[in-house]
């Protein structure tokens, strides 16, 4: 199985550690792919796009030609984790909390509302703890900087998580989105767990 | 893609174990320096090391721009920047304009953090507590204590582990990093010679800590434990960049970076990111440069990649730049802080 990070900018090296993890507590024979370049998409079972800043890993990847490729893999069924910025990219319906609707390059793929910056600023960024039971795991500290907040879903995409008012985890088949940081918590579970969605 | 040893959380771990110590000599009445962290944190919590700590794992392979107004701000985002930094002068102005350089005007800053949705970093003087607490009044993301401004404490750097905003320091050395690790920071950055458009003191600090770490990952114990004395921080640090092989926090390259080819330059040394201050907005070709810095620095292991950022901008738009050897030693910015 090869599972393929972008890896221009954000937390990549974090995915790729957690998903090694991952992979030898699951048994896999696994390969992970820093992903760049469109033909390096060609080559892979699953994707992970990592926290960062949503408009750089935008305007790079796009300038780039793998944004078109991505966005297409993906609707034909590559399996697909955002993070943070991850599921900015993802989201078809995109506002910051304070400045509103900005352009920026999107994948647009996935029914749900992503507002930007949801919290407030790093000030207000946050850890807590969260029960991952309904994907196999227990209970983890995760951080949530500067996050966003999936507000609204529609269509196939389903809840998975959520803390106080808003969806912190969804999914709609191939795709998975997390407002906070699986790759800086001390569990696996979210990872394992998109694993499993590569293995169906 | 570099793999490591330990995972963010496990270097958290590490941190919290370290003050969870500190924390039972004092229920002891064994140790009257106040402890830096807190061990019982209720499970939603802002502003914790681990929070901070985070904040900068999400500014790595990114640039960080300097700029002086919403504008110029407007700009960097539109270029793919991760963060700004908000200054009253660009370092090349500071060097030029001589006198006491302070913190930015609160109402520029405030105004460029309404402006724009990427985070918004300010300067504040080494040592001044109370410009980094009107910045955290005002909110901003991140917080740079540095030799850029004219020092406001020759002694002492700010106690970091004060604040609920995360700070980035400068280091020419792997001492100098740890000494600001141990004060809380957690972001380093190298010092370069700033607002000079000459790249040669980045290398050169970045260069010198890729040694210092690489000698003490091939040291005896003992050895390790004088150099923790010589560097004046906790003999666990020392073991844990040993046991890493690097930081254990984000480390950028700052300090005269004006090209996409300096920023690829510093990313090939190592670098986690690249803080660009004057190169891009004292360049005549601020936009294209700076979204050429940020194609460059993402992708600095594809040659072909840098080249066509390379392209983008051309050579006679580059800021003059400054000769290091004809700076008087009085002039050197980096020497600030140690």
């Amino acid at each position: 199985m090869k599972v393929g990070v972008i890896a221009y900018q954000g937390s990549f090296e974090e995915h790729a550690l957690q998903l090694k993890r991952a992979f030898d507590a699951l048994s896999i024979q696994g390969e992970i792919v820093a992903v760049k370049r469109p033909s390096e998409l060609s080559q892979v079972d699953g994707i992970i796009i990592p926290g960062g800043e949503s408009t750089t890993i935008g305007i790079v990847a796009q300038k780039l030609g793998v944004l078109d490729v991505l966005k297409e893999k993906i609707s034909q069924g590559l399996p697909v984790m955002g993070t943070c910025a991850g599921s900015i990219m993802l989201a078809k319906e995109v506002t910051d909390a304070k400045v509103g609707k900005k352009s920026q390059p999107l994948l647009g793929v996935m029914d749900a509302t992503v507002v930007r910056n949801y919290y407030g600023r790093q000030r207000e960024s946050f850890e807590a703890v969260l029960d991952f039971s309904v994907i196999g795991g227990g209970k983890a500290k995760v951080v949530f900087i500067r996050a966003p907040a999936i507000t609204k879903v529609w269509g196939r995409t389903k809840e998975l998580l959520s803390f106080g008012e808003s969806k912190v985890m969804v999914q709609e088949d191939n795709m998975l989105a997390t407002t906070f940081h699986p790759e800086l918590s001390g569990t696996t579970a979210v990872h394992e767990y998109f694993l499993s969605m590569i293995k169906k | 893609m570099r793999l490591y040893s330990l995972s963010y959380s496990e270097i958290e771990e590490f941190f919290y174990k370290l003050a969870e110590f500190k924390d039972v000599l004092k229920d002891n009445n064994l140790l009257t320096f106040t402890p830096e962290l807190q061990k019982d944190i209720p499970e939603v919590s802002e502003g914790t090391v681990r929070v901070k700590h985070a904040f900068p794992i999400f500014q790595k392979g990114g640039v960080v721009m300097d700029v002086t107004n919403v504008e110029q701000a407007k700009i960097a985002e539109e270029a793919g920047a991760t963060a700004v930094m908000v200054l009253d002068k660009l370092p090349y102005d500071v060097r030029k304009a001589g006198g006491v350089a302070r913190m930015a005007d609160p109402k520029i800053v405030e105004e460029v953090m309404n402006s724009i949705t990427i985070p918004v970093m300010a300067k504040v003087r080494i040592g001044h507590y109370y410009e980094a607490k009107v910045l955290e009044a005002l909110g901003v993301d991140m917080i740079d204590e540095s030799e850029v401004l004219t020092p406001a404490d020759e002694e002492h750097h700010i106690n970091k582990w004060e604040f609920k905003v995360p700070f980035v320091n400068g280091a020419r050395n792997l001492g100098e990093a740890l000494r600001r690790i141990t004060e809380g920071t957690s972001m380093i950055r190298t010092k370069g010679e700033p607002g000079t458009g000459n790249v040669s003191e980045a290398v050169k600090h970045m260069k010198l800590m890729n040694s210092e770490i690489k000698s003490l990952v091939f040291m005896e114990e003992e050895d390790r434990v004088k150099k923790a004395r010589e560097y004046q921080v906790p003999y666990q640090l020392v073991e844990l960049v040993a046991k890493l092989r690097r930081l254990p926090i984000v480390n950028f390259a700052a300090g005269g970076i004006a090209t996409p080819a300096d920023a690829a330059l510093m990313m090939w040394l190592g670098s986690d990111g690249i803080f660009v201050g004057s190169g891009i907005f004292k360049s005549q070709d601020p936009l294209e440069r700076a979204k050429a810095v940020v194609l460059a620095t993402a992708n600095w292991e594809y040659p072909e990649i840098v080249l066509e950022a390379q392209k983008m901008i051309s050579e006679q738009k580059s800021m003059m730049g400054i000769d290091i050897k004809t700076l008087k030693p009085e002039e050197l910015l980096q020497v600030r802080g140690l």
